[in-house]
């Protein structure tokens, strides 16, 4: 069974116990007085990605809309301004919940598949940890072809002037595409990052339990 | 009191006043003009050397009248009491060197100004006698409370541990009213997190123990006759037996129902046993007695449970109650938590379109959030009743979602508090309207309450939706009948927190309501005020304007039809004064006379002077307090008005402006409380009753042929400290522009 469908199972329609539960600052979403005091804070409100503000989202959490929520862009175009948690006069920790509901999306699969944001995200985070430094010539060149071959190349040539003047100015090093070098200690890195997993995984059985 | 009459005129020299006046003519003018027979100066009237120097003249040369020409008389009042004596004051300070600038050239007007309010001093005292005291006092000193909920329970409570003897009449046969019937009660303690005890068994405990007071059951009030201090109250209880009590001031706190769920059809009443209101619900929830609560169609536990806000409340339409009831939210978040308190898996949602948490209820609503209560806004079109569940349908407001539904075992409505307020008294004196739809009407309650044998009706009046009587804006326990309160959701909607306080409140005033009768004094809002309307009946034509006019019920008609005064009624306002058109009524210290005199002092310049004359009769509850204030902060008004605080424009008798026209004056600036559904002024109907009066006097200015802005009618209300000088100026230049009143010659 799918992580996804696992959930469902879990928590048949209950979309708001599976938020309090599983997502970073999920317990917080009960608390939303529906003022739309974040909706109105939030630089992003008239761009156009932006199907769903804050206040929005919590109120869909509280309708059970799982799938409308969790397939959508709108926790990715979050830009942790923190406007809103100044603003909430509930206190919510509103960026934290957008990423942690981000987050969520993510790792059930369920997140927008080509989602700039989230694009860039996962690039950067598996460049990272790889080697526990970002290789940045992989990073662009992942980036550039994200739309595909054709429109990569373009890209590249749009950017061929600054790439030149970084290579003069000894800031590129056309060899990292093979390889690239690493931090000292990688597998301490590793470690690291799988004790943080555990903790979560922790937190959040204590979260259920309680 | 000596049976002559002595006048004297005192003019003070403190405060600035002896630096730009001059006394010495201020004195003159009292003397040979003013006519009194001692006049003085002196460098500080207000020090206890000043005032011993007016008692001594009182007790040494025979000085019965006294004319104190110094501050408003709204100032130094403890000073310059004299209750004996006849009293006036010229306003020389606040309403003279305060409101001009201290020049050379305006030396001249200022000058004029104070010997002109000399002058009016003189005249008015003159006209006065010192008040005695309504002489039809009455002594009985027990409070009637009608009604037995908390607001009354609370209410004789009160009055008894403050001394005063209490006879409670409640209709049903038991005590605690609706609160008796509720599982618990919204907070109203620190941490405002949980429901709590109601505390009405504890409150009928004490009022059991209480020798103080009397509890009549089953009985209705069936009669009452009479005025603070001396009601004669009748009380029938359904065996028959009927008693009578003395009274000195009444509470009625009959309280409200809930509005009637029946009429809501459309949200499942009546289509389901599992669609109850509020007061269902805490039925349901005392069964339950702390166990799950049950679904009255089968008596298995709920599992679900939906609170429908504003349901028949808030109506535009017109077919339900068109206003919130203020409590039934906080009432929502209380009986959501019956649920989750024992049971947090139990679903409860609150469908509201805007939560209203007052007091502390902010508290309790976080609460409720804490503990898992789902809180959705939406406006609910319908409920219905489905195989074994219900289905509400609502509109999502936040996501806009029209065709939101929510499957549920129970469905609570909000509907919200309609009071028991009796007969509705003006609709008994209007023939029925045929057709007129629209305007939402609250069913009319066709059994009295108080049955008041006043010529005004049964019952208070009431002020809207079916609501007592209540001067919302400043004393809101005040009905216009004098002596008997209203309180609790028979005023407005309330809680139960909120109805403690009210019942406190209102049996303070009660209380004073009781001492004051028995004093002769008024009680309200003029409280200790001596003088009362007295009528000439020798003049009286019987056209029963006053006993009409009275917005306080205070004249009944006698066997031969002539206005029967009750002074403990009566509020002192005046109106019945200025409503007469024979001028038979008036007070000792206030009448016809002693503002026509005033009027009539002032001396006019002729024609080419280049001074105009503007009469201002401002109410001395809004007008003239905001014109001393603009005295205080120095804001300038023109040197070329007189001004003469009236107590109300109700008491404003159309000869005073028609006399001062005739005497040549050049304008009349009447300065009163703005009226209105939104506005009260002091006594409630006075300025509107003035001004629909005044609103004939374009037809006297037509016959004397002058231009209809010679009489000018503002709003003033006493925060218009600078707007009330503007306003006088601008009525100074426009009479400049005018010209001067064609009077003058004559
Ligand atoms: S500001 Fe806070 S309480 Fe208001 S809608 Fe946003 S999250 Fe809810
Ligand atoms: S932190 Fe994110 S959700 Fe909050 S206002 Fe900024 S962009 Fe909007
Ligand atoms: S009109 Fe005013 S002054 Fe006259 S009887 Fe009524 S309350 Fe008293």
């Amino acid at each position: 069974m799918s992580a996804n469908a696992q959930m469902v199972a879990k928590y048949k329609n209950n979309f708001l116990k599976e938020v309090q539960e599983q997502v970073e600052m999920g317990e917080w979403v009960k608390m939303c007085m529906q003022c739309g005091v974040c909706s109105g804070s939030c630089p992003t409100n008239f761009h156009p990605g932006w199907e769903h503000p804050p206040q929005e989202i919590f109120m869909m959490i509280r309708a059970g809309k799982r799938e409308e929520v969790l397939t959508s862009p709108s926790m990715w175009m979050c830009t942790s301004c923190y406007n809103c948690i100044v603003r909430c006069p509930r206190k919510l920790p509103i960026t934290h919940i957008m990423h942690g509901l981000a987050n969520y999306a993510h790792r059930l699969g369920m997140a927008p598949k080509m989602q700039p944001t989230r694009h860039f995200a996962k690039l950067f985070w598996n460049n990272c940890v790889k080697t526990g430094r970002v290789n940045e010539l992989k990073l662009s060149m992942g980036l550039y072809f994200k739309d595909g071959f054709g429109q990569g190349i373009k890209n590249g040539m749009a950017m061929k002037d600054v790439a030149l003047g970084l290579l003069k100015a000894k800031r590129l090093n056309p060899f990292e595409m093979l390889g690239g070098h690493k931090c000292k200690d990688q597998n301490g890195i590793h470690a690291m990052l799988k004790k943080a997993r555990e903790l979560e995984e922790k937190r959040k059985a204590i979260k259920a339990a309680a | 009191m000596s049976a002559e009459k002595k006048v004297a005129a005192y003019i003070c020299k403190g405060c600035g006043l002896g630096e730009r006046l001059d006394a010495d003519a201020l004195v003159n003018v009292a003397q040979k003009e003013g006519k009194v027979q001692l006049a003085r100066s002196h460098d500080l009237l207000c020090s206890a050397e000043g005032v011993d120097l007016i008692k001594n003249d009182v007790a040494n040369e025979g000085v019965t009248h006294i004319m104190i020409g110094a501050c408003s008389r709204r100032a130094k009042t403890e000073a310059f009491y004299f209750p004996q004596n006849a009293v006036a004051r010229a306003n020389l300070r606040e309403g003279v060197i305060w409101i001009r600038p201290d020049t050379e050239e305006a030396r001249e007007t200022t000058q004029e100004m104070a010997e002109d309010y000399i002058r009016m001093g003189c005249a008015e005292v003159k006209a006065m006698s010192a008040p005695a005291g309504n002489p039809n006092t009455g002594s009985a000193r027990t409070l009637l409370v009608v009604g037995g909920g908390v607001s009354g329970m609370t209410a004789a409570l009160e009055a008894s541990r403050t001394g005063y003897p209490v006879v409670l009449v409640e209709k049903s046969g038991q005590l605690g009213g609706w609160a008796a019937k509720l599982w618990k009660r919204i907070p109203v303690h620190e941490p405002f997190k949980a429901p709590a005890g109601t505390g009405v068994a504890d409150l009928v405990a004490q009022i059991q123990a209480d020798p103080n007071i009397k509890v009549y059951l089953n009985a209705t009030v069936t009669k009452t006759d009479g005025a603070p201090g001396r009601f004669e109250v009748q009380i029938a209880t359904e065996s028959g037996s009927v008693a009578t009590e003395d009274i000195g001031a009444i509470i009625q706190a009959t309280g409200s129902e809930p509005y009637d769920a029946n009429k809501l059809p459309e949200l499942g009443y009546g289509k389901s046993p599992d669609v109850v209101d509020q007061a269902g619900l805490e039925a349901l929830a005392r069964a339950a007695n702390g166990g799950p609560i049950l679904k009255p169609s089968d008596g298995k536990p709920v599992r679900s449970v939906a609170f429908v806000q504003c349901a028949g409340q808030r109506d535009a339409d017109g077919q339900h109650l068109p206003y919130c009831s203020g409590y039934c939210c906080n009432a929502s978040i209380k009986q959501a938590m019956y649920f989750k308190d024992g049971n947090p898996d139990i679903d409860t949602t609150i469908l509201f379109t805007d939560l209203r948490t007052p007091g502390n209820g902010e508290d309790f609503y976080r609460s409720a959030q804490e503990k898992g209560v789902i809180f959705s806004k939406g406006k609910v079109a319908s409920v219905s009743p489905g195989a074994g569940a219900l289905t509400v349908n609502f509109h999502d407001l936040i996501l806009d979602d029209k065709d939101a539904k929510l499957e549920v075992d129970l469905v609570v409505l909000a509907t919200g508090q309609v009071p028991n307020s009796g007969v509705d008294i003006e609709a008994l004196s209007k023939p029925p309207v045929e057709g007129e739809g629209g305007e939402a009407t609250v069913e009319a309650k066709p059994i009295s309450i108080l049955n008041l044998q006043y010529r005004q009706g049964p019952d208070v009046p009431q002020l809207k939706w079916g609501f007592t009587d209540s001067h919302f804006i400043c004393f809101p326990y005040e009905t216009r009948r004098t002596g008997i309160y209203t309180v609790g959701p028979v005023r407005r909607p309330m809680d139960m927190a909120q109805a403690r306080e009210d019942a406190t409140g209102a049996t303070l005033k009660a209380i004073q309501a009781i001492e004051n009768a028995q004093l002769g004094r008024a009680a309200h809002p003029r409280s200790g005020d001596l003088s009362f309307p007295k009528v000439r009946l020798e003049g009286c034509t019987q056209c029963k304007r006053c006993t009409v006019e009275c917005p306080f019920g205070a004249i009944d008609e006698d066997e031969k039809r002539f206005p029967l005064f009750n002074e403990s009624r009566c509020r002192r306002c005046g109106t019945c004064m200025g409503a007469c058109p024979v001028r038979v009524i008036s007070f000792e210290n206030y009448s016809v006379d002693t503002v026509g005199s005033q009027i009539k002092a002032v001396d006019i310049p002729d024609e080419f002077s280049e001074k105009p004359r503007i009469l201002i009769l401002a109410c001395e509850n809004d007008a003239y307090p905001a014109l001393d204030m603009a005295g205080m902060q120095h804001n300038e008004y023109s040197a070329f008005v007189r001004i003469v605080p009236i107590r109300c424009l109700g008491s404003v008798n159309t000869i005073w402006i028609t006399d001062a026209l005739n005497a040549g004056y050049d304008g009349v600036m009447l300065m009163g409380c703005k009226h209105g559904e939104n506005y009260q002024c002091h006594f409630v109907k006075g300025s509107e009753l003035g001004r629909y009066r005044l609103s004939k006097i374009d037809d006297t200015l037509k016959n004397l042929n002058l231009e209809t802005d010679r009489v000018r009618d503002l709003e003033v209300a006493i925060t218009d400290i600078e707007h009330v000088p503007a306003m006088i100026n601008q009525y100074a230049e426009r009479i400049v522009e005018m010209g001067m009143s064609p009077f003058k010659s004559f």
